[in-house]
């Protein structure tokens, strides 16, 4: 049928113009499923695709694997609120029968059964990013959460002179990192900040959009607001990108994590400062411990992977500039 | 009166009762919402502010035109589920023409919304030529929309630093106080009122939607008019996708899914049914100022982020079955 094969040219023209698009190569990681004879393989689940930090993360990986000699996948949701999505794809690198696996949870308890299902493959379970509530990760790479948010809050306080009204706009309740950097900064603040008044939390999901239109609102009820704290790449983009937006002047903002839109605001001082994990020291963390593993090593309970403040000063600094990421 | 009009008009009977209940409906929309906004305005002081409702319409402005367009598939009685992902593809898009093949604005974004047109008219060959159930083929074009997205840049988002201005686009201000955005909301709105009310276009969507089979006995190339409804959709599709890049001033690969849910929210409060036939522009304005100003408002008055969904949810459904009691199916 004539109308029929319209079609589907058209339809193959609309994804060869897409691909077209693509230009280069497209980066796929290591081996895909099985041991690949000698190589081990080392199956990581991230928790996705919105946010840079976890492209560094797969480049420290990636470097690390070439060193160690091992290949890995990595995969993630599309969204950090793809809690499902995030615990099907755990369950089909499971089903590749990986050496290792790597694991960054989006919800700490909704993965219980299936690292369960890790322990009776007899498969060595990294946890990265955010910790696991579970037995089962032999280690955890990760940034000291709390301590980080902490540090936010020591230098937001001193922004705003210890005194004022102070907003969060933070990623989510369902994830360690979430949690973590939410009370790390209020426990702080409560501690030793007491004249600064702290708004109620708000939550963006990590999505710019979302997050700058939350923060026009926190600046629309409270217009005498000092200062805000973006508690990931996502939330502190959209918290500049709100106080863009409403016009006001004099809002200082703390965020987390780099990505080129935070280093622009930081070099253009519409943003303070930033704390800055070690993403890519992060993926070669869990690669090396993935191998320690497999190898029958035993492993600290946690691996400290640093994080670091960063702002106009210091941004260029060589050894900041290794940890931030575009 | 001609066979067309026959079909497209069962909703409206003569007589000026019914032309006064009609008025009545639509005033009765902008009623609920008007509440809405007088309850939040006593709620919290900082509610009813020209700075806030700028913020709304602001905030209004990426769903509100992914309704506009849907409005026309589902009074068609199709529905399209790839306006979220199709959106997010064509702002991808708009980042590969100006930043990657460095087109001008001029040529690049009217490109990014022909690539909207583009997915819109694929699916609306699916639907009317290879006759896919519009549901199965808008989810699959999700789908892909969604892969190639992240297929085409890599996974990371792409800037427009070549094109330093295109932000202007949306944050900039023509008029003073006014973002552009709105100004490009209001245009939107214009135009797919007058298409819908006044075109050809318009009356046979109606009528498609009433009675498909009629329509097409009555000698209407339904399968041709179904196309250009899709395509239609995939041109608001596009806009989207350009106003909400820039926006952000950058291209992100990776948002964009579950805004179709809140575009076909918006439709369906505004009085569109989803069984075909019967909707509006007015209406489906309404309907994504109601979202939009629900959530503002909830925002303002720090009502924990729980509770916004439930209370989201809770209004559409009391819109919809208000609207059904209104115009007498229950």
């Amino acid at each position: 049928m004539k109308k029929a094969q319209l079609a589907a040219t058209l339809l193959a023209a609309t994804v060869a113009l897409g691909l077209s698009a693509c230009g280069g190569d497209d980066s796929s990681s290591g081996g895909s499923g099985g041991v690949s004879g000698d190589k081990p393989h080392i199956a990581i689940v991230s928790k996705g695709f919105q946010h840079q930090f976890w492209q560094a993360v797969k480049q420290g990986a990636e470097q690390e694997a070439a060193k160690e000699g091992a290949t890995i996948t990595f995969v993630g949701p599309a969204t950090e609120a793809d809690v499902e999505g995030q615990i099907t794809m755990l369950t089909n690198a499971l089903a590749t029968k990986p050496d290792a696996l790597g694991f960054a949870a989006l919800d700490s308890k909704a993965s219980a059964p299936i690292l369960q299902q890790a322990v009776a493959q007899k498969v060595p379970v990294i946890a990265f990013d955010s910790g696991v509530d579970s037995d089962v990760p032999l280690t955890t790479a990760a940034t000291d959460n709390k301590a980080a948010a902490a540090e936010a809050a020591k230098h937001l306080a001193e922004l705003v002179g210890d005194k004022g009204k102070v907003a969060l706009v933070v990623h989510d309740q369902t994830s360690r990192s979430g949690i973590d950097r939410r009370d790390g900064f209020v426990e702080w603040m409560e501690a030793n900040a007491p004249g600064i008044t702290l708004l109620p939390v708000q939550y963006g999901g990590g999505d710019q959009a979302k997050s700058a239109d939350i923060t026009k609102s926190i600046i629309q009820s409270n217009p005498d607001v000092a200062g805000i704290y973006g508690s990931n790449e996502g939330s502190a983009i959209g918290v500049v990108k709100g106080v863009q937006e409403a016009g006001k002047q004099g809002i200082k903002i703390v965020g987390f994590d780099s990505g080129q839109a935070q280093i622009d605001a930081i070099n253009s001082g519409l943003e303070a400062g930033a704390i800055t994990q070690n993403p890519v020291g992060m993926g070669a963390a869990l690669v090396k411990a993935a191998m320690d593993a497999i190898k029958g090593q035993t492993l600290p309970k946690t691996i400290d992977t640093g994080f670091y403040w960063y702002d106009k000063t210091n941004i260029d600094d060589p050894k900041i500039q290794a940890v931030l990421y575009k | 009166m001609t066979a067309v009009d026959a079909i497209a008009e069962p909703t409206r009977p003569a007589g000026w009762l019914a032309a006064a209940r009609s008025r009545l409906q639509q005033l009765l929309a902008f009623a609920s919402l008007m509440v809405i906004v007088g309850f939040f305005s006593v709620a919290n002081q900082n509610f009813f502010t020209y700075g806030n409702i700028i913020n709304i319409l602001f905030s209004t402005v990426v769903i509100g035109t992914l309704a506009l367009g849907t409005t026309f598939v589902i009074i068609s009685g199709g529905i399209d589920l790839s306006i979220g992902t199709g959106m997010t593809l064509c702002a991808v898009m708009s980042g590969v023409f100006l930043t990657n093949w460095g087109l001008p604005l001029a040529v690049g974004i009217p490109a990014a919304i022909l690539f909207g047109g583009l997915v819109g008219l694929v699916n609306g060959l699916n639907v009317a030529v290879l006759k896919i159930p519009p549901f199965i083929a808008t989810l699959a074009m999700m789908l892909v929309a969604q892969g190639l997205a992240l297929v085409i840049s890599h996974s990371a988002p792409i800037y427009f630093t070549e094109n330093p201005n295109y932000v202007n686009i949306s944050i900039g201000q023509l008029v003073p106080q006014v973002p552009n955005a709105v100004l490009v909301l209001f245009a939107a709105i214009l135009v797919s009122a007058v298409l819908l009310n006044t075109t050809l276009l318009g009356r046979y969507t109606y009528s498609i939607g009433s009675n498909e089979e009629a329509t097409a006995l009555s000698g209407i190339d339904v399968r041709r008019w179904k196309i250009v409804v899709y395509t239609l959709a995939g041109l608001f599709i596009g806009l989207a996708g350009v106003m909400i890049s820039a926006r952000l001033g950058s291209a992100q690969p990776a948002t964009g899914m579950g805004y179709e849910l809140q575009a076909i929210a918006a439709v369906v409060i505004g009085g569109t049914s989803l069984a075909g036939g019967k909707g509006s522009i007015v209406g489906t304005v309404i309907g994504a100022l109601i979202i939009s100003t629900l959530n503002n408002g909830l925002q303002i008055m720090s009502i924990p982020q729980e509770w916004q969904n439930v209370v989201l949810g809770v209004v559409i459904l009391v819109a919809v079955y208000a609207d059904m009691i209104r115009k007498g199916e229950r």
